[in-house]
């Protein structure tokens, strides 16, 4: 699938919750069922920073393809995370830095994604497409 | 639970306290970040655009004059409102950091010199440390940190130790931010005055809750922001004793500052307006006042009391929820509750109550050392003002339940 049909997927996912406590719930298990990023990924160096929670981000090419890991202390934050590997791991760089980011909007957690959260959100998603840039160089 | 004010005719003052958040009523418990304001200084502040709007002390005309008199007027009620001796100790600033910053460096700038120490706590608010970390380190002088206890008190003893004849300013805040708690700001500052050290408190969190008497407590200096005691954003106070104030040089240059200038020698202006540099936020200070009327209006002792009530009523509340564990027991608190969940992270916490209408803050309170202290990435805190009731901290712990009931 391409990254515009998982987001597609994920947004047709959503439409199932009506309340917002329902999303909510779902995005939990999302972020409980995260495979936790290796400890020794763990590093300062893929620390993204946020005022209320911390990122984790691992970046890896393997067979002309991003795979990124991920890990978050908040559970929420966790959750999106999830989503966001669902859309972009295990793509081509190239594919990744040319896609549009349109299903966090439209599943309605836009707020977690305005700069004044600060939960290292935002920093990942540029961090992502950084990691997407800097592959493609290097290819 | 002796209910000593009509909260019911209080909340009708604050319109928005009537609205609604994500479907649900607002419960606002983010008031040691930001209180609210009621109608009284909404509307001096649509009154001063409507009506009096000018610059002040520069202006022969009659609406310059009208604003000036405003202005100086409430610096006069809140000369009264803090016990200072003298109107023209009251310096208008932005806010509370903006206080620290102009003592950090015009007392910087002329009295501190190498290996001179200052002394702040381990609770201190960011705007507390950072401005002694610039002047400190411009100045070769040395920064201090007076340690606390697991409940969150400020520790005398290791205070006097501190303490020395090198010691040149102690900073201290009067009600920590995160902690809630109050510290013994009278003993410290004749502590500090014993061995000639100055003394300034931010009482950023103190005013708003509880009486301050600068006088009574003899403090050198003392900060605080107006956005946080039911006033306008963007005003605060630096209360100075006249002669220090009158011994420190200025902070800023430019209009209102000066008595005379040329290119070769300028003279400054008295106090206050020798650190008023620029056209102030004028409305700001007016709608201060207000504030301040608001606040006599109903009492500061009444006050006090009845956030207590509220406090340990909560405080009792959120100890039944299994895995909560309070963050600051100190004996002596003011109205706020950090608090941490095993096994839950604070910002999850705030936001699933936030689609529950309630506003509360989580994170590290701008008081990052104080949160390695606990060893803690932040907390959640819910931080109460007179106009909160006994239903909402029910609503708030409701709400709480279910947030840790989804996220474990
Ligand atoms: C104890 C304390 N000091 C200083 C400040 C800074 O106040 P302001 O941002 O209004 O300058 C705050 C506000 O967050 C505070 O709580």
């Amino acid at each position: 699938m391409t990254i515009k049909e998982i987001q597609e997927e994920i947004v047709d996912e959503f439409a199932l919750f009506d309340e917002w406590m329902d999303k909510y719930e779902h995005i939990i298990e999302l972020g409980k069922e995260l495979p936790l990023i290796d400890e020794k990924f763990k590093t300062e160096e893929n620390l993204i920073k946020g005022c209320q929670s911390r990122v984790w981000l691992h970046a890896e090419l393997i067979d002309g393809k991003i795979i990124f890991t991920a890990d978050s202390d908040a559970i929420i934050t966790k959750g999106i995370i999830a989503l966001m590997i669902r859309v972009f791991s295990n793509h081509s760089p190239k594919e990744i830095a040319e896609s549009d980011l349109f299903f966090i909007d439209q599943i309605g957690l836009r707020e977690h994604l305005s700069p004044t959260r600060s939960n290292g959100l935002v920093s990942m998603v540029k961090q992502i497409k950084m990691y997407s840039i800097a592959f493609q160089a290097k290819a | 639970m002796t209910e000593t004010l009509d909260i019911a005719s209080i909340r009708k003052d604050f319109p928005i306290l009537s609205r609604e958040v994500n479907g649900h009523p607002l419960v606002y418990f983010d008031n040691g970040a930001s209180s609210q304001k009621p109608q009284q200084v909404i509307d001096t502040i649509s009154h001063y655009y409507q009506y009096e709007n000018s610059n002040i002390h520069r202006g022969i005309h009659t609406l310059s004059q009208e604003a000036t008199t405003a202005y100086e007027e409430a610096r006069k009620t809140i000369q009264k409102f803090i016990n200072a001796k003298h109107d023209h100790e009251i310096i208008f600033t932005k806010g509370t950091t903006d206080a620290i910053n102009l003592v950090a460096s015009s007392f910087g700038k002329k009295f501190l010199n190498e290996g001179d120490e200052i002394i702040i706590s381990t609770m201190e608010h960011h705007s507390n440390i950072v401005p002694w970390q610039i002047i400190c380190e411009e100045k070769g002088a040395i920064l201090k940190v007076v340690p606390i206890n697991d409940k969150g008190e400020f520790l005398v003893d290791e205070y006097e130790k501190l303490l020395s004849d090198k010691t040149k300013l102690v900073a201290v805040t009067h009600v920590s931010n995160t902690l809630g708690t109050i510290n013994p700001v009278k003993e410290i500052i004749a502590k500090a005055h014993q061995k000639e050290a100055l003394v300034l408190i931010d009482g950023a969190q103190a005013v708003p809750h509880t009486k301050v008497d600068v006088q009574e407590l003899d403090a050198d200096f003392y900060a605080f922001s107006g956005h946080k005691m039911f006033g306008p954003t963007g005003v605060g106070i630096l209360y100075g004793k006249e002669g220090l104030l009158n011994s420190l040089p200025p902070y800023q240059g430019g209009g209102d500052m000066i008595k005379t200038v040329t290119f070769e020698k300028t003279t400054y202006n008295d106090l206050p307006h020798k650190f008023e540099a620029g056209t102030p936020n004028i409305v700001g200070g007016i709608a201060l006042a207000t504030a301040v009327d608001y606040i006599n209006e109903i009492g500061i002792d009444k006050i006090e009391t009845y956030e207590h009530e509220l406090l340990n009523y909560a405080t009792e509340q959120i100890k039944q929820i299994e895995g909560v564990r309070i963050i600051g027991e100190a004996q002596k608190k003011a109205s706020v509750l950090s608090f941490v969940v095993d096994g839950t992270h604070p910002t999850d916490i705030g936001t699933i109550i936030d689609k529950l209408g309630i506003a509360i803050r989580t994170g590290h309170h701008c008081t990052e050392p104080l949160m390695n202290r606990f060893n803690i990435p932040g907390t959640a805190r819910a931080s109460f003002a007179f106009y909160n009731t006994f239903e909402e901290v029910d609503t708030f712990i409701n709400a709480l339940k279910r947030a840790v009931g989804m996220l474990l």
